[in-house]
């Protein structure tokens, strides 16, 4: 909109030269402020699941900086549909792979700016303290009456934790049990207040300062289930934006990694050799 | 055809859940509205505020105590699980109990006001005729505000089946038992799948539509013998 | 319809009623209003509960019919009680009928749809017989198929009456049932009305501040004001004082108990006799022997001091003053007139002879400078003409 205000006020004072000083000053003076807008402020569109490592991350980055990040924290999904009407965000963390890589053929995206920044760790996990052992044996026992997923067409973490249950073996004796949260979050909730049992939820939800914060947990051996790649990518309102880019230096650097996996994400660079 | 079976059995559910709400809201409603009409108790107030909540409540708070309250540690579901019931989260009867608390206001209102237009002189008439209070009631108060239970039948059903929020947060997305229309849709849309999501869209628009056209249709019919409720209405 | 039932102690319609009610609810929005009324009235015939707006009529009628809660009051009818104490019978368990000012048909029902509701809920089934007879009392046969919001007002209370008739009470209760209606449709009903008071065997309470319906309908009245009962007694007694204790303006009178005694056929004209004397009156068709009641407006009296003959008024009386009082009109006077038949009484003992204001004596309503001309004191014997007679029933 700035841009198109720009044209407008460049192209205006052609016909009528009189107030062509003026609007060149005006114009200048806009250019100037665009700029130093541009140049401290970004806006990020953040899938629910990251948005409390995103915060810590932001947090140093704007200490270290002085710039200042918007985070927009929501479903990946609907980002995805914002993005392609039009949603001005500079860049997009995906809970998944496909969105980003989707907005890329779309050409919404800076070309290469396309990277893998957390991989999600799927976790049994129980509120009650001894419910869940160290081998998982409470989901293979059967016992339990109600089991929340996340809603697998639209979460990783769902089509996650049904894949594992398929390898397990227990897809079918689970399927009655099963209750679907509509995103991860959600599928937490239902586990937490204790409407279900068990949850195969993410390790970054019920992670805190490098263990488990309550309840018991089994961690899901990442044989059982393809990894849950979240990448992310520079959006083209975010193309010539300086501070972006320093960004997207900070977040790929060892420190960021290391806030990162005190969430409970694993090293996505592991994850190449996991496949 | 783009609806599925899914979405055929979502369908199926949310009428279920509608009539199966609207039902007892009417049962449930009709003598709430009718106390609220008739009484100057202090409680008056209080009440009509809580009952009036979920219309200004995000649902998601009318929600997440629900969850909260319906669970192992709430106390419907320490009730419910100690009668042998389980928990009622993720459940057809649990929607049902969220729907109740969450339509109530659009059935109690209509009827209430239409008890509250007739003032107390119908009553007063057939009193004079030697019916009881009972009676009054089936009677006299009962056919007289029929107008206001057409409403609160319409409005309590048509906001089930646009209920949303709720459902979402204690549903658990269990096809033929909670995944109602609205969450239905809500995957579509979430799935990216546009083409179904306009398919079930557009019915509950056209749904919605129709209901409320036909209510405002009805009511206009009805104008003529809701003056002469009106005119009926009198203190001495 | 004599109400002399004093001898039965069984009979009567004894009440008594004290409270307040809170501003909310009283009709004079300053202060409470307070009923204070104890009465003993007949236990049959018409009474009129009469009063300015606002005096108690109606609330004193709902109290009788339990409509308005009224705390630690007493009321007995014909031997029954209704309320006494903490015991107080529910509308719906007293047997009465109760006729509302405004039409309160049910508007859901069509008319013979509100008759069935009383028939279904009348304390003995009413014959098919009676239902027709009231239908013919009223006059609704042709509109029971209607829809009751299709009436008229005055078809609408009609119903309404029917409907409170065959409930069969034993006590029916009139509130105004005229007073929302138009001088046509008051005139549609209250033929009706007459009818229904001569034909009906229990007692009725007719609320009104109507002069006119009172002199047509009632033969016992209760005059309220402010809450308080400030007359009671024998209608055409009552009516016929100059110091009615209600200003009734133009529409002070006499009212009269007369007998048919002669037919005139040839001049279509009735003589109707009362203890004082005789009134010739247009024959209505009334049979020799039948009671009527005469309406003579104090307005409709001239006086004069000898019997002119060359006149045209019909009716010339002798009668005696017994009284001079203030009219409320500062340029009239009020004439009490004792009928000749008692003047030999009075002027027996003229010193101390307190005139009888009782029955059968003439009101004259005469300008200051009239009474001033013919030099009228008590005791004066004069001519009272009387210019137009209504018969009020």
């Amino acid at each position: 909109m700035l841009k198109a205000c720009l044209i407008q006020l460049v192209n205006a004072p052609r016909r009528a030269s009189v107030i062509r000083i003026p609007c060149k000053f005006l114009a200048l003076w806009c250019v100037v402020a665009a700029s130093i807008v541009r140049a401290d402020e970004i806006t990020i569109a953040v899938a629910a699941n990251f948005a409390t490592p995103m915060e810590a991350i932001c947090q140093r980055f704007e200490q270290d900086t002085g710039h200042k990040v918007h985070l927009a924290v929501g479903s990946s999904g609907k980002f995805f549909a914002q993005i392609e009407h039009g949603a001005p965000f500079q860049a997009f963390f995906s809970a998944d792979q496909a969105k980003p890589a989707q907005l890329e053929r779309n050409g919404l995206t800076v070309p290469n700016s396309r990277f893998t920044y957390a991989r999600g760790r799927l976790v049994l996990w129980s509120a009650a303290p001894e419910a869940v052992d160290a081998t998982g044996n409470a989901l293979k026992r059967g016992t339990y009456h109600k089991l929340a997923i996340a809603n697998p067409k639209l979460a990783p973490y769902g089509a996650a934790a049904v894949e594992t249950l398929k390898n397990l073996g227990l897809e079918s004796s689970a399927r009655k049990h099963l209750v679907q949260g509509e995103n991860i979050a959600q599928t937490f909730q239902f586990v937490a207040s204790g409407n279900a049992e068990l949850g195969l939820v993410a390790l970054s939800q019920v992670m805190r300062n490098g263990e488990i914060g309550s309840g018991s947990a089994w961690l899901v051996p990442e044989t059982l289930y393809s990894p849950i790649l979240q990448d992310a990518v520079i959006l083209v309102p975010g193309r010539n934006s300086a501070a972006l880019a320093s960004f997207w230096e900070f977040v790929q650097s060892k420190p960021a990694q290391r806030i990162i996996e005190s969430y409970g994400y694993a090293s996505p660079h592991s994850a190449a050799q996991a496949r | 055809m783009l609806i599925s079976e899914s979405d055929l059995s979502a369908i199926w559910l949310t009428l279920r859940l509608a009539t199966t709400v609207t039902l007892l809201l009417l049962l449930i409603g009709t003598p709430l509205a009718l106390w609220l009409a008739n009484t100057r108790s202090r409680l008056k107030g209080p009440l009509s505020a809580l009952i009036t909540l979920p219309l200004v409540l995000p649902p998601t708070v009318l929600g997440f105590y629900l969850l909260l309250f319906m669970g192992p540690n709430g106390p419907l579901g320490q009730l419910t699980t100690s009668l042998g019931l389980g928990t009622l989260a993720f459940t057809f009867w649990g929607l049902v109990i969220a729907s109740l608390l969450y339509s109530l206001p659009f059935v109690v209102q209509p009827i209430q006001n239409a008890f509250a237009a007739q003032g107390t002189h119908p009553a007063e008439v057939a009193a004079t005729l030697r019916a009881s209070p009972w009676n009054t009631f089936w009677h006299v108060r009962l056919p007289l505000a029929k107008p206001g239970i057409v409403t609160a039948t319409v409005l309590g059903f048509a906001h089930t089946v646009g209920e949303f929020g709720v459902v979402l947060m204690i549903g658990g997305n269990i096809p033929g038992e909670t995944r109602v229309v609205s969450v239905q849709i809500y995957d579509h849309v979430e799935a990216l799948e546009y083409a179904q999501a306009h398919w079930l869209s557009a019915a509950m628009v056209i749904f919605s539509f129709s209901v409320l056209l036909a209510l405002y249709l009805v009511q206009q019919r009805r104008q003529t013998s809701a003056q002469a409720v009106v005119g009926l209405r009198y203190e001495p | 319809m004599s109400h002399n039932n004093t001898s039965n102690p069984q009979s009567g319609i004894f009440g008594r009623f004290q409270f307040g009610l809170p501003p909310a609810t009283a009709k004079s929005d300053a202060h409470s209003f307070v009923l204070d009324a104890e009465f003993d009235l007949p236990g049959s015939g018409v009474t009129g509960i009469f009063g300015p707006s606002g005096s108690g009529k109606t609330t004193l009628l709902r109290c009788i019919a339990g409509l308005q809660h009224a705390p630690g009051a007493t009321l007995r009818v014909n031997g029954e009680t209704w309320q006494h104490g903490r015991q107080s019978l529910p509308t719906h368990k007293r047997p009465i009928g109760f006729v509302f000012q405004q039409p309160s048909l049910f508007p859901h029902l069509s008319a013979k749809g509100n008759l069935d509701f009383a028939c279904r809920r009348a304390r003995t089934q009413p014959a098919q017989a009676t239902i027709n007879d009231i239908i013919d009392l009223m006059g609704i046969g042709h509109l029971l198929q209607r829809n009751s919001t299709q009436l008229s007002g005055g078809e609408q209370q009609r119903i309404a009456i029917a409907r409170a008739l065959l409930i069969q009470p034993r006590l029916l209760l009139m509130d105004e049932p005229l007073s929302a209606l138009d001088n046509a449709r008051k005139q549609e009903i209250l033929p009706y009305l007459e009818t229904l008071h001569r034909t009906l065997d229990i007692p009725v309470l007719y609320v009104t501040h109507s002069a006119d319906e009172l002199a047509r309908l009632a033969d016992h009245l209760v005059v309220l004001d402010n809450g308080k009962i400030t007359a009671s007694g024998p209608a055409t007694e009552l009516m016929s004082r100059a110091d009615f204790p209600v200003p009734l303006g133009d529409d002070i009178g006499v009212l009269l108990q007369t007998t048919v005694r002669e037919i005139d056929h040839q001049w279509q004209l009735a003589r109707a006799d009362f203890d004082g004397g005789a009134i010739w009156l247009r024959d209505h068709g009334d049979a020799i022997g039948t009671d009527i009641r005469l309406r003579i407006l104090a307005r409709d009296v001239s006086l004069s001091r000898s019997p002119t003959e060359d006149t045209s008024i019909l009716n010339r009386l002798p009668v005696q003053v017994q009284e001079i009082s203030d009219d409320r009109d500062s340029a009239m006077a009020l004439i009490t007139l004792g009928a000749i038949g008692e003047v030999d009484r009075a002027s027996s003992n003229p010193e101390n002879a307190e005139p009888d204001r009782g029955t059968n004596a003439l009101l004259a309503r005469i300008t200051r400078r009239s009474l001033a001309h013919l030099q009228l004191k008590r005791g004066d014997q004069v001519w009272a003409q009387i210019k137009s007679v209504a018969i009020a029933r």
